[in-house]
């Protein structure tokens, strides 16, 4: 199947995860300036996942994400101006202002929501594959964690229910091996149970989530099988995170996890290794990537202006949005 | 064992409120079974979920058979799972969809705190308004028969502190049935307490579908000399109480919150401004509590009214013991509530 996808579609690929890596690149080349005010984690070497996945989605799919949900909100096609806004807690936000870089939503392209409770995220996205097949849409809701939220009991609870009733939802466990400085070996014996379930009642696979043509393709059958009524996935993506855990820069100053497991791993770009890719197969010329870097360049410039001079929420309106109606 | 099973077997107090014509003598199981028939009847997004909600007993006959009418996909029996379910409830309404979640105790909702408190509460206003979440959980306070320190928690003052959740306590049969549909309506959070001593009652119920508005109080019985307000069942033992009172002389008012957030302020302060004098009876705990929440109100918005300290009527602050002899001495009722009248009504004199 990899040589089945069409240059178009790799070079959609590429500017995908390039257009997350350059925003997190410009956020944190301006966050030491503290005009965000608001908690970051970086999604940079993690851009395959979301990319890849929500490649297969339209904007009447759902998508549930967490603290680190950057990538995810721009591959769903969440509006950049107003993810910038959010960050610089502004009115114009996503939010309004009232959640920040940890709870980013666009409901206008099925980004319902990101949760910064670790697992809290993933019934809710559970539950919105259960509306789906209420309303019998064909539709999918896509469900992005962590290794460490893999440890939490709602993922048991979610995916018990998930296999039950065959809904329409696909778990993407984002294994990046740390939970904040703690590294997995600290927390898990190898394998989690759901690697155990019977292929018929869920759809279970491991996968390079660095390559982003991996990804792609598992999410694809994913995404197939639940839009045919076939019930859940469940999708494991080993990666790195390749700064630290919260705010802009590199953490190896910290000494919990050794400089040359990062080194190795900042040489597995998942960025840089699909463009050289692209580039030797001839699947991208040069000037294309040129085109990109510059459209993606231009657009991001428009959005940090947009989030820099846009009102602020005002004092009074602090009580708004409690209660609907 | 009476524990699973209530028998309808006491006429709720009779409060004289104008009902409607169409009433009928109903159970109060029944008038929120009918509730529930008729939101699924009409409205497609709505369904019922919960461990239990089909099985022979139909918690506690509030959703006997809804299953057969409605079909086991909009009322089905669930894992046992609560914080996982809520979570599942809270992305269905995201969804579109209606969920009405029944637990048989509210002691198990504590296992739901994660996604009740930091996720459904949150939602609407953490995301600027962009998402909101019509759910509806239930769960049914247990009292007697030993149902002891794990299954009889009244759990209010908990969920009245969380801001973007609404919490309901009916105490009439009326009440049940409106204030569910009203619930369900409702495009936010909600959570119905019920007290299982409510379930022995039969009162006058519409057959018609209508809502009781969320957020307002009703007086049940007017009076000049004290206002007892009280929640749930205690509206029931505050009647009893003001029955022995009149014998007295004293002629009290009783105020049913029926919503303990957002509360009728109106009501209780119009209500102090007339009789100067004030009791709470709530079936839960007095520390940290309704009472404390309603006492502390008071005093900041009517204080000038007022001839006595607030009196309150709740829960001794240590868990519900089993035996029954223990239980009789646990559970405040009318006659706590005659004592503290009493001495109210003395203050000053
Ligand atoms: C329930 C809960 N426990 C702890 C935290 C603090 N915390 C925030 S992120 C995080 C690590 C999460 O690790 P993982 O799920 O692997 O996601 P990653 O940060 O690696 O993307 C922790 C412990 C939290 N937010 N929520
Ligand atoms: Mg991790």
């Amino acid at each position: 199947m990899k040589d089945s996808v069409s240059p178009d579609k790799l070079r959609q690929l590429y500017y995908e995860m390039l257009r997350i890596r350059r925003v997190q690149l410009k956020i944190e080349s301006l966050y030491h300036l503290d005009d965000m005010k608001t908690p970051i984690h970086m999604y940079i070497g993690q851009e395959a996942i979301a990319a890849g996945v929500c490649a297969h989605l339209g904007k009447e799919d759902y998508i549930s994400s967490n603290h680190r949900g950057h990538g995810h909100y721009l591959a769903k096609g969440g509006s950049l101006k107003r993810l910038v806004a959010e960050l610089y807690c502004r009115e114009t936000g996503c939010s309004k202002g009232r959640g920040g870089s940890m709870h980013l939503v666009d409901t206008s392209v099925g980004h319902m929501g990101s949760s910064s409770i670790v697992g809290g995220g993933i019934p809710i996205g559970t539950g919105l594959s259960l509306s789906i097949q209420m309303k019998g849409q064909g539709r999918v809701s896509v469900v992005f964690f962590g290794d460490g939220a893999a440890e939490e009991g709602v993922l048991y609870e979610s995916v018990n229910f998930a296999i039950l009733k065959q809904l329409p939802v696909i778990y993407i466990y984002e294994n990046n091996q740390y939970a904040v400085c703690s590294q997995i070996s600290a927390r898990q014996r190898g394998e989690i149970i759901f690697h155990q379930t019977n292929p018929a009642d869920m759809f279970v696979k491991v996968v390079d989530g660095n390559s982003v043509l991996d990804v792609y393709q598992a999410a694809g059958m994913a995404v197939e099988r639940a839009r045919a009524g076939d019930g859940p996935s469940f999708i494991e993506c080993k990666t790195y995170r390749l700064r630290g855990h919260a705010g802009a820069g590199s953490d190896v100053h910290l000494g919990y996890r050794p400089s040359e497991e990062i080194s190795l791993w900042e040489a597995r770009c998942p960025v840089a290794d699909f463009r050289k890719r692209l580039l030797q197969n001839g699947d991208m010329t040069a000037g294309d990537d040129e085109f990109m870097e510059k459209e993606i360049a231009d657009e991001i410039d428009e959005a940090f202006l947009f989030a820099q001079t846009s009102p602020l929420p005002k004092g009074e309106e602090v009580e708004k949005y409690l209660f609907r109606g | 064992m009476p524990w699973s099973k209530i028998k309808p077997e006491i006429e709720e107090p009779d409060f004289q409120s104008v009902l409607g014509n169409t009433c009928r003598k109903v159970a109060y199981a029944e008038a929120i079974r009918e509730a529930l028939d008729q939101a699924l009847e009409l409205d497609e997004r709505v369904f019922v979920m919960g461990q239990g909600v089909d099985d022979p007993s139909g918690m506690f006959g509030a959703t006997l058979n809804l299953h057969k009418k409605h079909g086991r996909t909009r009322v089905f029996d669930t894992p046992l799972a609560e914080n996982g379910l809520t979570g599942i409830a809270i992305g269905a309404a995201i969804g579109g969809m209606r969920p009405v979640y029944f637990h048989n105790r509210p002691d198990f909702l504590l296992l739901t705190m994660d996604q009740l408190v930091n996720h459904a509460s949150k939602w609407h206003y953490m995301f600027g308004g962009a998402v909101h979440v019509p759910l509806v959980v239930w769960a049914c306070i247990g009292r007697g028969w030993g149902s002891a320190a794990q299954h009889s928690q009244a759990l209010q003052g908990l969920f009245m502190h969380i801001p973007g959740l609404k919490l309901i306590m009916p105490s009439t049969c009326y009440d049940a049935k409106g204030l569910m549909l009203a619930s369900i309506a409702d495009e936010n959070p909600v959570i119905i307490l019920e007290h299982r001593y409510n379930f022995k009652h039969t009162g006058l119920v519409p057959e018609e579908p209508y809502r009781v508005p969320i957020g307002k109080g009703v007086i049940r019985k007017t009076g000049t000399d004290i206002t007892i307000i009280a929640v749930s069942y205690m509206v029931t033992e505050a009647y009893h109480a003001a029955e022995t009172l009149k014998s007295d002389g004293i002629d009290a008012e009783i105020v049913d919150l029926r919503t303990l957030r957002p509360f009728d302020e109106e009501i209780i302060l119009s209500s102090l401004a007339k009789t100067g004098r004030v009791l709470i009876a709530d079936t839960g705990w007095k520390a940290g509590g309704v009472t404390a929440e309603i006492a502390a109100f008071l005093c900041e918005n009517g204080f000038s009214s007022l001839k006595a300290p607030i009196s309150r009527v709740a829960c001794p602050d240590i868990p519900t013991p089993s035996g029954f002899t223990l239980e009789e001495a646990f559970y405040p009722g009318a006659k706590d509530i005659v004592i503290a009248s009493r001495k109210l009504m003395g203050w000053g004199r």
